[in-house]
């Protein structure tokens, strides 16, 4: 972990409530996919924890739907600084992939797996991109993982673009060797219960600190408690308990 | 350089400032941080005699200058923190540590304090008689002139360290619940842990907090502290730690002022994980700009 100061070098918006923001400054602490940096806003007290969608030691992007105040306050900046810790959470875990990785994203649980997949590009893996979300206008996405050369099946649930349905919809006759998905809890049990091989899941839950002092934002797994910020947010299939 | 050393009922602090507990976890995590040396010590998770994991989540809730929490005492457990914290925090702290100490009965409070009692590493006792998110236990002792002198005496009993009762601001008097704590033989007194609070979300018209209500902590109830810790050193002769909302080296002073020989940070350690750090670096600057020689002629100083 890191805390650092960033420039924003710009903030647009990419669809209904959805914005990218790119950051320059020392970025070197993030290292793996699947991580979040943690934002300070003025007049907000705590910090504002976001995923990175993609990252160099010298900049780091998010991406970030407009929910509550913090988000709210972000979309409107165009410019300044912004004190920010990075290098939070454990991130995805390369190594498990097998060959044929299936990347499953849920609405703004999409932009993590976008350096992902080029991690796993790098190591010569081929990934498969499912993307999910409710109608066409809130896409996000598609391009940017067809441009890194990737088979990306979108699903809508009212059917306005691609498949219609949800993410499991879109499973049948895939070969797949492990999952990586991040998405709202709903769909990660879908996930859980629809597909075969092990994987890992980014869970998000609403945090204090950001980085395993405060214990607030902890949940039980079958290998002991642990914290979604520091322990997680990303848990191996085999230890989740579904609580909620 | 001015002097910043303390006595804390019997033990030198190099400096005053000491991250409350539940904000630091058993410390080695900081350590990644900081030196966690330069510390005048610091207070660990409130530690109870079963491990416990808390109250569902969300357990978090943003609010004006401050957070809500109902963590509600997660913690492995006595015997775990002996075994396996209270180890690793030994790599990398070498000063005496205060062990922060819950329960839900006298003779749990009893029974973790003793253990800990034993401990080398542990200089003081902070006895939680205040945690707002537990219920049948915790602040029900401390909202009770009674209960809290049987704690006290129980716990003095059975241990040789200084005993520090942490203490509730969700009282009507806070004067008479401290003088049942000294006269039950308590060596110091820490206060206030968190104002009762609660926020609700307008989408859903809900609370925010699964527990629905949580502990109020941040820059917010600042003034409320400085005012129980006037009123509480103005009360009894022995030390008092100033505990919510201190965030400045001049937040410091000003809480010593008002009666604190040492003072806790609590939230502002979740924002800024070098709070501490800073502060106490900071200190000599501001005790030069307000002509302060040493920290320790201050304590009551606007008595």
């Amino acid at each position: 972990m890191k805390q650092g100061y960033f420039t924003i070098a710009s903030n647009d918006k990419i669809a209904e409530n959805v914005y990218k923001m790119q950051l320059l400054g020392d970025a070197s602490s993030i290292v793996n996919a699947g991580e979040f940096i943690n934002i300070k806003l003025d007049g907000l007290y705590l910090r504002r924890p976001i995923s990175v969608y993609d990252a160099t030691p010298k900049s780091v992007t998010i991406i970030y739907k407009v929910v509550g105040k913090g988000t709210e306050v972000m979309s409107s900046m165009k410019d300044g600084v912004l004190d920010v810790l990075t290098g939070l959470g454990n991130g995805y875990d390369l190594s498990l992939s097998g060959d044929k990785p299936l990347l499953i994203g849920g609405g703004v649980g999409v932009p993590p797996l976008y350096l992902l997949c080029k991690k796993l590009i790098s190591e010569n893996k081929k990934p498969t991109v499912i993307l999910g979300f409710n109608t066409s206008s809130e896409i996000i996405l598609e391009k940017d993982f067809l441009d890194l050369g990737v088979d990306v099946i979108v699903t809508t649930v009212d059917g306005s673009y691609g498949v219609k349905g949800f993410v499991t919809n879109a499973l049948d006759g895939l070969d797949y060797t492990y999952v990586y998905t991040c998405g709202p809890l709903p769909m990660l049990k879908a996930v859980y219960n629809a597909t075969k091989t092990s994987g890992e899941y980014s869970f998000e839950e609403r945090m204090g600190c950001g980085f395993g002092a405060c214990m607030g934002c902890s949940c039980k797994t079958l290998y002991g408690n642990k914290r979604i910020c520091k322990d997680g947010p990303v848990l191996k299939k085999e230890e989740i308990i579904w609580e909620k | 350089m001015g002097e910043m050393k303390v006595n804390l009922c019997g033990i030198e602090l190099d400096n005053p400032v000491i991250p409350a507990s539940g904000t630091f976890g058993y410390g080695y995590e900081f350590a990644e941080f900081y030196d966690i040396n330069l510390l005048g010590t610091f207070s660990f998770k409130g530690t109870t005699k079963e491990a416990r994991f808390g109250n569902p989540t969300p357990r978090i809730a943003e609010c004006e200058r401050g957070l809500i929490n109902a963590v509600g005492l997660q913690n492995p457990g006595v015997h775990k923190v002996i075994e396996e914290e209270l180890p690793k925090l030994r790599k990398c702290f070498n000063k005496k540590v205060m062990a922060n100490v819950s329960g839900f009965s006298i003779d749990e409070y009893v029974y973790t304090s003793s253990l800990l009692d034993k401990c080398e590493e542990v200089g003081w006792l902070e006895i939680n008689v205040s945690c707002p998110n537990v219920h049948g236990g915790g602040m029900s002792f401390g909202t009770d002139t009674k209960n809290v002198y049987e704690v006290t005496k129980s716990v003095k009993k059975a241990t040789t360290k200084p005993v520090i009762l942490k203490l509730s601001p969700n009282v009507t008097d806070i004067v008479s619940i401290a003088k049942a704590c000294e006269e039950g033989g308590a060596d110091g007194i820490s206060l206030i842990n968190t104002l009762l609070g609660m926020r609700i979300d307008l989408k859903t018209k809900k609370p925010i907090i699964a527990n629905k209500m949580g502990g109020f902590s941040g820059p917010a109830i600042f003034p409320v502290a400085v005012r129980m810790v006037y009123q509480v050193s103005n009360a009894v002769k022995i030390p008092v730690i100033g505990i919510g909302g201190i965030e400045s080296a001049e937040n410091v002073i000003e809480m010593m002022l008002a009666g604190a020989t040492a003072v806790e940070v609590g939230a502002a350690n979740l924002i800024n994980p070098y709070a501490c750090k800073e502060i106490i670096e900071d200190l000599p600057r501001v005790m030069e700009k307000y002509k302060i020689n040493s920290l320790k002629d201050i304590i009551k100083g606007a008595h």
